[in-house]
């Protein structure tokens, strides 16, 4: 007999304005506005717009603030908008070799053209909490220097001139670019898909995955090559104009990890890379993720699959947040009828154990 | 050759278009209304309404490598007709799609022979000063932070 039970209207809609009061807090509290969230916890809205997918910084601010800063639940609120959208196209590839760096450092590497420029960072604060910031806090304008017209090429292009890194896999102009929001993911997966699928990856997942083979599961010794950091032209090939129109500039972040050499007996020894690139201010994001990008070509360079990293239907069947959570999270959502029949199941076999097991008189003791 | 001239002419239009089109994308909507509030618009219509959308952002594998899908960018896109009929597209990040048909009104404007002028002058120059202006201060900013090296000289004495 199937029953079906309905009710909770009132409880629902009763909850959703508690949330709503509750989001809003002590309403003696100047309320944050849209431009606060976007301007003042930038690297969380960066952080939305990676992992949701969606390149708009007020949508992501509005996002955190609806979520009352859970981040996972802000990039599932994007995720939910982007499908109301249609689709124009793709851009051109951006250049990040042209980016108007805001940052940009190199681990193997002092001299390099250009400079290693620090830009607005962390490292090196000594990370103390700074009670100024609590009594509200102006701070003094940006130093200025002299801005040198030089160029900044990537430093991967540096090394590669003499042969000593691979070059950056060169295929088929032509041949389509893998989109797995539009085909379901197959593997083995190409290296296109499995860098979208990184990119909207959840950052504590590549931490782990990353840190797991600096640690020793799947070790392939990463140096930074390059971090940068900055604005990036953004071009569209618009068919009804006829040509690619400039659409404006977003900031990403890009990584390029060298690793451990590789070389064969037809082919010289030589670095071989992994790659990372999100969405505004993202390092621990993108060098993450270029950790894992090269755990992941272990079948590609021959290397024997022996940890999660290396492992891409393991890496990207769970890597994505919102997935994850739906799934863990639908585990609080009524189960009733189907954990019935798991009960009235148990009670049967606690029964036929029961009829099986009479213990027998115990005679010994009796006597 | 008269062929080969109109091609020139035309890949000189587009050059102009385009970057006239790469200033307004970078510039406020209400910078760019403030600025055609200076000269006598031409009379138009709306040839496509604004309308937002999405455009899917690639990178390519390695920086100059094949290319891959990093992720999705608001856009908002509109196309406006002059009543002399010159068509004019506008593109630009975001929502905004009140900038998106200034952009297109302006385009439509750099293809007028009558108009051009004053749009590149009144409007694209002024926005392009600013443009730079701020590209600049920031660069000046990130200049600062640049490390300079020094090697400390041990006295071998």
């Amino acid at each position: 007999m199937y029953v079906a039970v309905k009710g909770g209207e009132r409880a629902i809609e009763n909850a959703h304005r508690l949330l709503a009061h509750e989001r809003r807090g002590d309403r003696d509290v100047p309320e944050l506005s849209i431009e606060q969230i976007s301007e003042q916890l930038s690297l969380g809205v960066d952080r939305v717009m990676t992992e949701g997918s969606l390149y708009d910084r007020e949508l992501a601010a509005l996002a955190v603030k609806q979520a009352r800063g859970d981040l996972i639940e802000a990039i599932f609120l994007v995720r939910a908008f982007r499908a109301t959208l249609p689709r124009f196209g793709a851009t051109e590839p951006v250049d990040t070799g042209a980016m108007q760096v805001r940052r940009r450092v190199s681990s193997t590497f002092k001299d390099i053209p250009g400079g290693q420029i620090l830009g607005p960072t962390f490292d090196y604060t000594h990370r103390l909490l700074d009670p100024q910031l609590a009594e509200g806090f102006a701070p003094e304008a940006p130093a200025t220097g002299h801005a040198s017209a030089a160029a900044t090429p990537r430093v991967t292009d540096i090394l590669g001139r003499d042969g000593l890194i691979e070059p950056s896999p060169a295929g088929d102009k032509d041949a389509p670019v893998g989109d797995l929001t539009r085909e379901p993911l197959n593997f083995p997966a190409d290296r296109d898909l499995r860098l979208q699928n990184l990119a909207r990856a959840d950052e504590g997942f590549l931490l782990a995955l990353g840190y797991s083979s600096q640690r020793g599961y799947g070790r392939n010794h990463p140096f930074a090559g390059e971090i940068r950091f900055g604005e990036v032209e953004v071009e569209f090939m618009a068919e009804d104009a006829g040509f690619a129109v400039p659409l404006g500039s977003i900031a990403l972040t890009e990584c390029q990890m060298v690793n451990q050499f590789k070389g064969s007996a037809t082919e010289a020894p030589c670095f071989t890379r992994g790659y990372g690139l999100a969405f505004g201010h993202s390092e621990r994001k993108t060098m993450s993720m270029a950790l894992v990008d090269r755990s992941l070509r272990a079948r590609e360079l021959g290397e024997e699959v022996i940890a999660p990293g290396q492992d891409e239907e393991f890496v990207m069947s769970h890597s994505d947040n919102v997935q994850a959570t739906g799934f863990v999270e639908h585990l609080k959502l009524p189960h009733y009828v189907d954990f019935q029949s798991e009960l009235g199941l148990l009670r049967k076999l606690r029964q036929e154990f029961a009829g099986a097991n009479v213990t027998p008189p115990m005679q010994e003791a009796a006597e | 050759m008269a062929g080969n001239e109109s091609l020139a002419d035309q890949s000189g239009t587009q050059a102009r278009r385009k970057a006239a089109m790469a200033v307004l994308a970078h510039s406020a909507t209400a910078d760019i209304a403030g600025h055609l509030a200076d000269i006598a618009l031409p009379a138009h219509e709306d040839l496509r309404e604004p309308e937002n959308g999405l455009v899917m952002v690639r990178g390519r594998i390695g920086g100059d490598g094949v290319p891959f899908n990093l992720g999705e960018v608001t856009v908002s896109r509109a196309a406006v007709r002059l009543s002399t009929g010159e068509v004019g597209f506008g593109y630009t990040l975001g929502r905004d799609r009140e900038k998106a048909r200034l952009i297109a009104l302006c385009d439509a404007m750099v293809q007028s022979d009558k108009l051009v002028a004053a749009i590149e002058d009144k409007v694209v120059a002024p926005l392009r000063v600013a443009m730079i202006e701020r590209q600049n201060r920031k660069a000046a900013e990130t200049a600062a932070t640049r490390v300079d090296f020094y090697t400390l000289v041990r006295d071998e004495g």
